[in-house]
């Protein structure tokens, strides 16, 4: 009997070496943690639950069954972060450079299935170099297996991808159906073809790291949400990021104890906005003073600058945060800045995470760049986002919001429950300047005139009461008193229903 | 008494003096340029004038701008605080002339202390001590040899032209005067076609020690003690305290009636400083007085018990002097800091933005003048005072048009070395945030066992930082108490998490109690035993720390107790783990559990980018000049380009010789920090 028993314990030492301690120790020469040492730092201690630890690949070709480890190059199973469940895979580079196979596609798939049955987040470690070339078309089904059940997983539970080494070609196309791609600095890269081809193809000669790091998707193509200095940190900050949110579309998002008043006076905002109005201020000193404990969780940091999104807090419960930034590009819309805000827009509203809008926005920005790349059908993303999501919306106009712009960001029209605005905003068509030039184009040689015009047409619109009167803004709110006010209707808010009609699904201009 | 006054100033000094009028029941009077609408001291007054656009020389120092504002408001008096007008004798003069009193001393005071010659020989005849001399051209070696030794040595040889250390030659000996005669003589005539020569006492470890008088029109005066003022970076003044740690009663008296008298002989009426030299044997010289109210006359106050702007109202009324020098006692001692917007890590740059954060130590009477400005006897025995000076306010913008001063923080206690921890713990109390700022610099300096035991100089900051401020590292024992206090920190973090919405029944974390401290390069294993008063953190060698506080998560400051004593420290957010700055370091610090500290240690150590073949910009600015093309070969010390900040032209040079290769900025940009300007190859 002892026998038997420790023939088990032999066999699971055998598949906890992996690749076995040379490869092991090369990974880590590479600056990369193991798959099983990263699920460790995942997880809370001693909480992960391994599925399928002796799966094989069932390759007969090119010798492959001379070799066949256990686990087969990914590792699979749940735990916990902080007490609630999720599920995760981390694939194994030490084991066949953690190439994809039928098996290793099946163990993923078993987790996957199991996540939206059971109602719990998947994460996964990718560090794989691929297909695993010699199954053929096996490793391709493997990988449209995983595929499928992204799609069908979007939106019902969180899915995070953290990219932890090469991830290329058809590899890609999982994570990119996630919810959250973050990556590792220096040791981890995505493409769809590696730089040989693209040299042979196109005669560009480029780097791996150029073509695909973590600062070409973070800065330039948008394709990672966030990206980490090591392993370690990674992981840590994915710990993080799982703390706000929910772990289905069926449950609330999670709320934890709180050490700050939510009555909190902020003083300092009363002299946020320059009193030019061309001043840029920087608008993640207003997230920072709103959320509980100054603490933002920043998606999309280094991308379309022009727009914030990000997760804070409100009495302890997770609110998705939506801000221009007058800092860069005066805080317009643009394509970039219209697409990143409306994937967040919607990702809140799959899960039932309440939207805090903060507004300053002198409108699109203009342009042929801007035409010819489609602004009209990127910025209608947004609006649709906006415009679709049913969650509790509350919006803070801090200083401009002029033209379509204004109804794009979380207007009142749009279903917005709370609209707010400081006694600093301007709500208008657009700048008294321009407008004037429009309304009173007979005078335009007359500089005395139009400055005259102008004023006139500040006094009328540069202000929040216009829209007050109409109701188009609930209520006019000091700035100091922000985080109350806001906490206040999201607090007000907990139990919205709000039912879009029935349909087999939306047609957002994609 | 005066029913209206106004203050000619702006700042941390306006609000200063307007604090004092309010207690005599004075109304107050405001004057402000467009940089200052929002401005403290306009928010403070009862009522405010405006005078301007921002620069100075457009609102705060045109007479007639001042004049029109007294004019509208009806003031009676005026306080001009110091710099702007206050030691202006043409002002003083329109004033007369309007009527209005001035708070300050009579006209010709200010004019004869205005002229540096005059002032010197105004003291001489007053029987002050002035730096030993001989100010006609000396002929030859012989004559140069004669006349040190009638001053004595040591003697500084200096040309009449020189300027930057050139011509200057400093002897000790007849000898070394031969030959530092005939070199200085040389050198002068090949850099500046002009070999005049002047010799003067050479004064050896200088410190800048100052007597605060004050004087009414009634032919009184008398003197409030003395002023340390020798922590200065190229004449700026740092650190000041009184009393100074040098002088003896008897030097005291010495200079303070020598003070007196000058302040006499010119006929003085109002508070007004002289300062002298002082060299390593007491020997001390005069250099000139402040005919105006001194920067750092809080110091004074806090030891002596008396209001200085309340004397000097009272003078400018008319009043005689409540108190005879019999009635000043000088009780305990008192530390000023100012805190200048000024980034020390980037060679003390000016900085400016917007005060996101400012929330200045609670201020704490006690001494002195604990008893509402009036004198209080003996000091409370274990008190310490904490008073804050400040012109700004959280959510205010520092500009670029006045001087960066923010603040002046102030501690008193019953001894120096009371005093000196006080002011420890409250600048690591002090937090700033948006702007660059000297705390970190100044918390350095309070921890230097050289300003500790007071041998401090002139050239303090000059010596112990010749290379500029390069940030502090910090002593094991401090360390361990920091390792400690975030470990407690980090373990209330981590409760907390647990006890989020969603968790499985029966499957929460439980959070250990081991963990690694990782700080300043150092790694510490700790056990934390945690209960409702506080936290046991244990350390490898058995060694414990008792850590108590009411912190929580989020707060930007923890005030904790560590092994007993008092640890403040400013806690931000990085990527797991904290930010901690407390006495002057500025430390990343992750606390791991040792299973994370172990894979932690496995990643590779990543170096900040090389930035050398770089030349940034240094602070925001504009870029009004590039002296360079590409393909040039610059050498080391060549101008590069020059940027505009706050109002300042500064020249970047080149660190090293190279070739630019490629220039990213043109006259007309404006850069942030850290930009590129150019590269070389």
């Amino acid at each position: 009997m002892k026998d038997i028993l420790s023939e088990l314990e032999d066999r699971r030492a055998d598949a906890r070496l992996g690749g076995g301690q040379r490869r092991i120790d090369a990974q880590h020469a590479r600056g990369k943690l193991t798959a099983r040492e990263r699920i460790e730092l995942l997880l809370d201690d001693g909480s992960f639950e391994e599925f399928d630890m002796f799966v094989a690949h069932r390759c007969t070709d090119f010798g492959m069954e001379e070799q066949r480890p256990y686990g087969d190059g990914v590792i699979t199973g749940w735990g916990t972060i902080n007490g609630r469940q999720v599920y995760v895979f981390s694939q194994d580079f030490t084991v066949f450079g953690g190439s994809l196979s039928e098996t290793h596609a099946q163990k993923i798939c078993k987790i996957m299935d199991m996540a939206v049955q059971n109602g719990a987040p998947v994460i996964g470690l990718n560090d794989s170099g691929g297909a695993r070339i010699q199954e053929g078309v096996a490793s391709l089904a493997g990988y449209a297996e995983v595929f499928q059940r992204n799609i069908m997983a979007s939106g019902v539970v969180p899915q995070i991808s953290v990219i932890m080494g090469p991830c290329a070609g058809g590899a890609v196309y999982s994570p990119a159906m996630t919810d959250f791609i973050f990556m590792v600095k220096d040791s981890s890269y995505m493409f769809v073809t590696g730089p040989d081809v693209v040299k042979t193809v196109t005669n560009e000669v480029v780097t791996a790291e150029e073509l695909g790091g973590a600062s070409t998707h973070t800065r330039k193509s948008s394709v990672a949400d966030g990206a980490f200095e090591n392993d370690v940190e990674a992981l840590a900050e994915v710990r993080r990021l799982v703390d706000f949110l929910p772990l289905n579309n069926r449950e609330k998002p999670p709320v934890r104890p709180f050490f700050d008043d939510p009555s909190r006076v902020e003083s300092s905002l009363d002299t946020l906005i320059p009193a030019n109005a061309n001043t840029p201020y920087d608008m993640k000193e207003l997230i920072l003073k709103i959320a509980d404990e100054g603490d933002f969780y920043e998606i999309q940091e280094d991308y379309a600058k022009n727009i914030i999104t990000g997760f804070i807090r409100l009495e302890g419960q997770t609110v998705g945060v939506v801000a221009n930034q007058p800092m860069v590009l005066a805080g317009c819309l643009d394509i970039d800045s219209s697409r990143k805000a409306a994937r967040f827009v919607r990702f809140c509203d799959c899960f039932e995470i309440p939207i805090l809008t903060l507004v300053d926005v002198p409108g699109f920005l203009p342009g042929t760049g801007q035409e010819y790349g489609g602004v009209i059908k990127h910025g209608a993303k947004l609006l649709f986002a906006y415009g679709e999501a049913t969650v509790p919306k509350v919006t803070v106009i801090t200083r401009k919001a002029y033209g379509g712009a204004y109804d794009v960001m979380s207007s009142k029209h749009i279903r917005g429950d709370f609209n707010y605005a400081w006694p600093t905003a301007e709500i208008a068509v657009m700048g008294a300047k321009g407008a004037t030039e429009i309304i009173h184009r007979a005078d335009l040689g007359d500089a005395e005139k139009i400055a005259k015009h102008t004023k006139d047409y500040e006094d009328r619109f540069a202000n929040p009461f216009v829209a007050a009167e109409r109701g188009f803004i609930d209520e006019v709110i000091m700035p100091h008193s922000t985080r109350r006010r806001v906490s206040k209707a999201f607090a007000s808010l907990r139990n919205k229903k709000l039912k879009n009609p029935w349909k087999k699904h939306d047609n957002i201009p994609l | 008494m005066f029913n209206k006054i106004l203050i000619a100033n702006r700042g941390e000094i306006a609000c200063r003096v307007i604090k004092t009028a309010r207690k005599l029941g004075i109304a107050t009077v405001a004057v402000y340029s467009d940089a200052d609408r929002e401005a403290l001291h306009v928010e403070m007054a009862d009522e405010a004038i405006h005078i301007g656009p921002p620069p100075a020389n457009q609102s705060y120092i045109v007479i007639d701008k001042i004049m029109a504002a007294i004019k509208e408001s009806g003031a009676e008096a005026v306080h001009p605080g110091y710099g702007f007008l206050s030691e202006n004798a043409k002002f003083a003069e329109a004033l007369d002339a309007a009527g209005v009193a001035f708070v300050g001393p009579p006209v010709k005071a200010i004019e004869a202390m205005g002229d540096k010659i005059t002032s010197k020989k105004i003291a001489q005849e007053a029987g002050v001590s002035t730096v030993p001399g001989y100010m006609g051209l000396i002929a030859d070696a012989d004559e140069a040899v004669k006349i040190s030794n009638e001053i004595g040595y040591p003697v500084m040889i200096k040309a009449s032209a020189g300027g930057g250390g050139k011509g200057m030659r400093i002897a000790w000996n007849d000898t070394e005067a031969r030959e530092g005669f005939e070199s200085s003589k040389n050198e002068a005539a090949n850099s500046f076609g002009d070999d005049r020569i002047f010799i003067e006492k050479f004064v050896t470890q200088p410190r800048h020690i100052e007597i605060q008088v004050l004087c009414d029109k009634h032919g009184n005066g008398i003197y409030l003690g003395e002023r340390e003022c020798s922590i200065q970076r190229r004449n700026q003044k740092v650190v000041e305290e009184a009393p100074s740690p040098f002088l003896d009663e008897a030097t005291r008296k010495a200079m303070g009636e020598q003070a007196v008298a000058l302040a006499k002989a010119v006929g003085y009426a109002s508070a007004g400083t002289v300062e002298f030299i002082v060299d390593g044997d007491k020997n001390f010289y005069f250099l000139e007085m402040n005919t105006r109210l001194q920067v750092e006359h809080p110091v004074t106050e806090l030891i002596t018990g008396v209001d200085l702007v309340e004397q000097m109202i009272r003078v400018a009324a008319g009043h005689e002097l409540e108190m005879t020098q019999d009635d000043v006692k000088l009780t305990g001692w008192a530390i000023e800091n100012r805190l200048y917007a000024e980034d020390p890590y980037r060679n003390f740059l000016p900085s400016i933005g917007r005060l996101t954060r400012y929330r200045p130590p609670s201020e704490v009477a006690a001494g002195p003048l604990s008893d509402n400005g009036k004198w209080n006897g003996e000091a409370p025995v274990d008190s310490t005072a904490v008073r804050n000076d400040t012109g700004v306010f959280e959510g205010g913008e520092i500009s670029m048009y006045y001087d960066p001063m923010i603040a002046k923080l102030c501690t008193w206690g019953p001894t120096r070395d009371a005093a000196i921890e006080e002011m420890r713990v409250a600048l690591d109390s002090f937090e700033v945030e948006g702007i660059g700022h000297n705390l970190p610099f100044l918390s350095a300096v309070m921890d230097h066992p050289r300003f500790i035991s007071g041998e401090i100089t002139t050239a303090f900051i000059a010596e112990e930082y010749p290379e500029g401020f390069e940030g502090v590292t910090l002593p094991e024992a401090e360390l361990k108490r920091i390792a400690a206090a975030t470990t407690a920190m980090h373990y209330v973090g981590e409760i907390r998490r647990t006890r989020i919405s969603g968790r499985m029944d029966n499957h929460e974390r439980t959070v250990g109690s081991n963990w690694v401290v990782n700080l300043q390069g150092e790694s510490y294993p700790v056990t934390i035993a945690a209960d409702p008063a506080g936290s046991t953190v244990t350390f490898e060698d058995g060694a414990t720390l008792r850590v108590e506080s009411d912190w929580t998560p989020g707060q930007p400051l923890a005030r904790l107790t560590v092994g007993g004593a008092p640890l403040v420290l400013k806690v931000g957010k990085i990527s797991g783990g904290f930010r901690i700055r407390t006495r002057g370091a500025d430390l990343k610090v992750h606390v791991r559990t040792p299973r994370q500290a172990e894979l932690a240690a496995l990643m590779p150590e990543k170096l900040p980018p090389d930035t050398s073949k770089l030349l940034l910009c240094p602070m925001p600015g504009l870029i009004v000049k590039v002296n360079v093309e590409v393909g040039d070969e610059v050498q080391e010390g060549q101008a590069l380009c020059t940027v505009e900040a706050m109002k300042m032209e500064n020249i970047l040079r080149a660190e090293r010789k190279g070739i630019v290769s490629k220039i990213n900025a043109a006259p007309g940009d404006s850069l942030a920090v850290d930009e590129v300007i150019m590269e070389f190859e």
